[in-house]
């Protein structure tokens, strides 16, 4: 039997020529190339996750604007492994982008986007970007009140492109509105234009590894010296180096079982992200926001100045995509070790606090108004009746709680009031309540004279409590 | 046809005609390919960026009766896309916020905040069209209150006929690029 088998694998491997196409698998690495090497493996693990959850769940998944929602309940409350296989696929998207980012910095800190590997490195950014583009179509896909929203916005940010950014936001929409033609169009780039177009450049980035080798750790003192690089390179291979499979490829092997343990660990524990309201652009009652990986970018665009803003959404992305692409240009040889390049660590660091900073914004949305505000309660009014009752319940229907903070109710895009009669005079509130400023609506022609009393009655009840330390030695006896 | 090129060449005999052949094939080999990949790809092309060049209907819809409406107030009334594709479901509805003026002044204001689109909500008690993305506020008129905004609501076209409110929807939701 054990002959058999022997002669149909040689059969097999002859005409098919299995050996050879895994022959690459035993090229020779850096035997140095260690844990840092493991993220480039890792990525691509997470994207093949991504494609076989994605083909097993488009076997349910109707593209059709109509359709879609209902697929989507389906695949999450009735179709066996359903839900699992949603989560697969949303974990698996925030595997590979957390997998691309963490291979990015490795390769940027270790100078591995040097000579000769410059277009290993731009193909790798342009991978960066097609993985947030998969990422964000892939948010729309789930068809539902934030994904229908969402698609508006993105028609909106492609609209402020000069010249063709009308052109852009109809291609988007696939009309004038979103519509049937909407969904579809992101189906179709989503599971056919963009894997495919990352197909090829996977496929290129494995053979540019392949064709200029798994770069060697680097050394302090050691810079790469474009005329010598590739025979030092290749003396050291001859001299220490090991086949990649399985002397150096346990590791991957070990990193990314545990990817895999924890996205279905995750898909199984905590599930898909559960689903919004249906994708009715006549509901209004809406409040969009982007995945976790896009909403430092949500957060930016709520802090920059207005009159940058249209600079920063256009030519932010341009020109941070630019400078990634042309940084093996500028800077192709030299030394490669983090620790004499304390520029590259500051670079990845900052970028590090900058997005996780704006991360935490998004995830808080300051600047949006609370829209669940409950009126204050007596406890926090401090009064059942007369006019800090009346001020505290016009402050509720005001819609002043959507803004502002009393006592840790409300929203938290204006200041806290809570002790506000510390600080503004009653003058002063009621300036500033009728005439409005600093990025707060002016309320003079919406309040009648009697509200505005009230109002201020009750901004003025609001001050710190004066406790027994406080007071002079008279008051405590 | 190295070997016949050789011969030629081994008898001092330029061979024009094979070269000739050569570039002929070559030029009508790349010819038949760009002719095929035109005859695929203008169409595919046509196909997929069709959209762009659809014309939305300049249709006047009703929103409703005159005295559905009561002066002073603002309120959202869902408008069906008559274009729309026969599956788009309820993404052929869309809404607007329907201001009553006066007798016979009505406002049609678009729903996406000219910010980033996001939808805005009108607070009855404020008077305020705030939207939840990123703070953008509006006055009753439509006019910017407070955060990124860059432009008032748009406004869209309303005329009173025959009793009805009637409005003229295009240009959704595109708004800060119209």
């Amino acid at each position: 039997m054990k002959q058999l088998f022997k002669s149909i694998w040689v059969w097999l491997d002859d005409r098919i020529g299995i050996s050879v196409l895994l022959k690459p698998m035993k090229h020779i690495a850096p035997q140095d190339a260690k844990w840092w090497y493991v993220f480039g493996t890792a990525t691509l693990i997470a994207f093949i996750v991504q494609v076989a959850s994605g083909v097993a769940l488009a076997f349910s998944f109707i593209p059709s604007s109509s359709q879609a929602y209902e697929t989507l309940v389906f695949i999450t409350n009735d179709a066996p492994f359903g839900s699992f296989l949603r989560g697969l696929h949303y974990y698996g998207a925030s595997a590979m982008v957390l997998m691309v980012g963490a291979h990015m910095a490795q390769t940027f800190l270790f100078g591995a986007y040097k000579f000769p590997r410059e277009m290993t490195w731009t193909t790798g950014v342009l991978l960066l970007g097609f993985t947030l583009a998969m990422g964000f179509t892939g948010q729309l896909l789930r068809w539902d009140q934030t994904a229908a929203w969402s698609v508006v916005v993105a028609a909106e940010q492609a609209g402020r492109v000069p010249l063709i950014g009308p052109w852009l936001a109809h291609f988007i929409l696939g009309g004038n509105t979103i519509g049937g033609a909407t969904l579809s169009r992101f189906f179709a780039i989503h599971v056919f234009v963009l894997p495919a177009i990352m197909f090829g450049f996977i496929g290129l980035h494995l053979w540019l590894v392949l064709r200029h080798g798994i770069s060697e750790p680097p050394v302090a003192g050691k810079p790469v010296n474009p005329e010598t690089y590739r025979r030092e390179y290749d003396e050291l291979l001859k001299k220490s180096g090991r086949p990649f499979w399985p002397d150096l490829a346990w590791r991957d092997v070990i990193v990314c079982t545990g990817l895999i343990v924890a996205i279905a660990l995750l898909a199984h524990f905590i599930g898909p992200p559960a689903l919004d309201k249906p994708p009715d652009p006549s509901v209004l009652d809406a409040d969009p926001r982007p995945d976790w990986y896009l909403l430092w970018y949500f957060a930016l665009l709520a802090l920059i100045p207005n009159r940058i803003e249209g600079y920063v959404m256009i030519l932010g992305p341009v020109l941070i995509g630019l400078l990634l692409l042309i940084i093996p240009v500028l800077n192709h040889k030299g030394e490669r070790a983090a620790s004499r390049r304390p520029w590259a660590i500051a670079v990845v660091c900052l970028s590090v606090i900058m997005i996780g900073s704006l991360w935490i914004e998004g995830q808080q949305s300051p600047w949006s108004p609370n829209f669940q505000a409950l009126p204050l309660t007596e406890k926090v009014i401090g009064a059942t009746s007369g006019p800090v009752f009346e001020g505290a319940l016009l402050f509720h229907d005001k819609a002043c709680l959507n803004c502002h903070l009393v006592q840790g109710h409300g929203g938290r895009r204006g200041p806290d009031l809570t002790y506000i009669a510390d600080k503004l005079t009653h003058d002063n509130m009621v300036i500033r309540i009728v005439n409005g400023g600093n990025n707060m609506p002016a309320f003079g022609s919406s309040l009648k004279p009697q509200e505005l009393d009230a109002l201020v009655a009750f901004l003025e009840s609001r001050k710190r409590p004066i406790r027994p330390q406080d007071q002079g030695p008279m008051a405590r006896k | 046809m190295n070997e016949n090129t050789a011969d030629h060449s081994s008898l001092g005999i330029e061979a024009p005609e094979e070269i000739t052949r050569r570039r002929f094939f070559e030029k009508l080999s790349i010819t038949l390919a760009s002719f095929c990949a035109a005859v695929v790809g203008v169409p595919l092309i046509g196909f997929i960026i069709a959209p762009l060049f659809r014309k939305p209907p300049a249709k006047w819809v009703t929103l409703g009766k005159v005295n559905e409406f009561q002066i002073g107030k603002t309120v959202s009334v869902t408008v069906i896309d008559s274009s729309s594709l026969p599956w788009a479901g309820v993404t052929a509805k869309s809404a607007i916020w329907l201001r009553r003026e006066s007798e016979t002044s009505f406002i049609a204001f678009s729903a996406n905040c000219t910010h980033l689109g996001c939808p805005v909500r009108w607070l009855e008690g404020a008077e305020l069209f705030m939207c939840p993305c990123h703070g953008g506020v509006y006055y009753n008129d439509g006019s910017v209150a407070a955060g990124p905004p860059p432009l008032p609501l748009f406004r869209y076209n309303v005329r009173v006929e025959n009793g009805e409110v009637k409005m003229n929807p295009v240009v959704v939701p595109i708004t800060t690029t119209s």
